[in-house]
């Protein structure tokens, strides 16, 4: 076989080529984010609400609000980077129905996130419902269907010490069966990693959180 | 592809190439990370099949388009780069249709643009067939990809969570056989899969031999 010598391209050529692609990508990657930006959006203040409204049953609207030290505020553009964020939920009455906000903490294989319910009249967290997580199958999503595990969520005490500063007693997940007193979490036996995830990630948002906005609770009643 | 001495497959051949003869999965066993990682539920698996169908399908479209225009040189680059777009496209569509199963899928939807299958039918296919052949071809390579995925996905459902399509099967007896929902069970689903094809085939070509070798000593 008589082979023809190889004929070099120009840089020019190859140049040309790619830009134009990548200048063609370019456009088709905007357009796409663009067409679908508001359904993205619209789907996740979806999903955000049913989150809310699933840990407080009864409640019809929800506004996100910021806690910082120098007060509570309606969640703006531009939130200051100790702002903790919480979602309070009014009834159909635009009565205050409740509070809730998420927490986050390293499981097994993921990060567990949940929304917890805050029931600022109890000083007691009321529900809790998991946002994501992607543990082990059988094991570790257990969290979402065990009812004994779930009932620890109920009445949670999360109430504050004293001085404000922090809660009056840590939650903390101890171990199957030797739940003592209201802020323990039992964890589920034969999960408890994924058990300790859930209770630490609950103790530092209400940490950071109740601080916060316990003393400013009035003004959420008064609007 | 023009090889010598082969002639040219009809289009519905050429669909069902990738469907039977050269299905990605069972055949060619090409792309096996999300095959293993997302089938743990059929609608998983049916999503990640068709948003990889859709991506092969664009992106061999495009790259059979400008197959003239590219310099070899930087072919395998902008394959790459038109594979990108598709799954950033698609990675966008994919939220806009359903957050949960954005979440299911995880990075698996940003990872089809390492799928093996895509860059191989670019590069393989696409680059020299026109346009209208490399889309029914890339049909077909797409839904045999979503068989095989959903074969597996529809398995270890039912088997792993008594479900299928999140539907329970069986009563609340059941005890859920949860290895096959876990890594493990992508590889022992895949294994019988490919023990059942290469049993099928291997029965086809005995047949084929024995009806030969009647033919030959009639003759």
């Amino acid at each position: 076989m008589n082979t023809p010598a190889p004929v070099l391209t120009s840089s020019k050529a190859m140049i040309l080529t790619l830009g134009l692609v990548a200048t063609l990508c370019g456009i088709l990657i905007v357009s796409a984010y663009q067409g679908t930006l508001s359904a993205v959006n619209a789907n996740k203040r979806i999903r955000l609400e049913r989150a809310v409204f699933k840990v407080i049953p009864g409640a019809a609207t929800m506004k996100e609000f910021v806690a910082t030290p120098s007060g509570i505020e309606p969640a703006g553009a531009n939130v200051a980077a100790d702002a903790v964020k919480f979602y309070v939920a009014y009834d159909k009455a635009g009565a205050l129905k409740g509070i809730a906000a998420e927490a986050g903490s390293t499981g097994y294989s993921s990060v567990v996130r949940v929304m917890y319910a805050y029931d600022p009249a109890k000083q007691a967290i009321t529900g809790i419902g998991v946002i994501s997580m992607n543990e082990t199958p059988g094991i570790g999503d257990r969290i979402l269907t065990d009812k004994a595990f779930l009932d620890n969520f109920k009445d949670l005490d999360v109430s504050l010490a004293p001085d404000m500063k922090a809660l009056a007693h840590e939650v903390k997940t101890v171990k199957h069966g030797t739940k003592q007193h209201p802020w323990e979490i039992d964890a589920i036996s034969g999960a408890t990693v994924t058990s300790k995830a859930v209770g630490r990630g609950i103790n530092s948002s209400t940490q950071r959180l109740l601080p916060l906005l316990v003393p400013n609770i009035k003004k959420l009643r008064g609007e | 592809m023009a090889i010598p001495g082969q002639k040219e497959l009809t289009h519905m051949e050429e669909f069902m190439e990738g469907i039977w003869k050269q299905n990605p999965v069972f055949v060619m066993v090409l792309g096996m990370c999300p095959v293993m990682a997302v089938t743990v539920s059929a609608v998983n698996a049916l999503s990640m099949g068709l948003a990889t169908a859709f991506v092969l399908t664009c992106s061999t479209l495009l790259v059979s388009l400008i197959r003239n225009l590219v310099p070899k040189e930087v072919r395998i680059a902008t394959y790459i780069v038109i594979i990108a777009t598709f799954v950033t496209v698609t990675d966008y569509l994919i939220q806009a249709i359903s957050l949960t199963l954005y979440d299911a899928l995880g990075a698996f939807i940003q990872l089809i643009v390492v799928n093996c299958m895509i860059l191989g039918r670019a590069e393989a296919h696409a680059s020299k067939n026109p346009p209208l052949r490399t889309v029914i071809s890339s049909l077909g390579m797409g839904l045999g990809f979503t068989i095989g995925l959903f074969a597996l996905g529809s398995v270890r459902e039912i088997l792993g969570a008594g479900k299928l399509f999140g539907v329970p099967l069986f009563g609340p007896d059941f005890q859920p056989w949860v290895v096959m929902v876990l890594p493990p069970g992508g590889f022992f689903v895949l294994g019988s899969w490919l023990l059942l094809f290469n049993w099928l085939k291997g029965r086809k070509v005995e047949g084929s031999l024995v009806k030969t070798a009647e033919g030959h000593s009639h003759a």
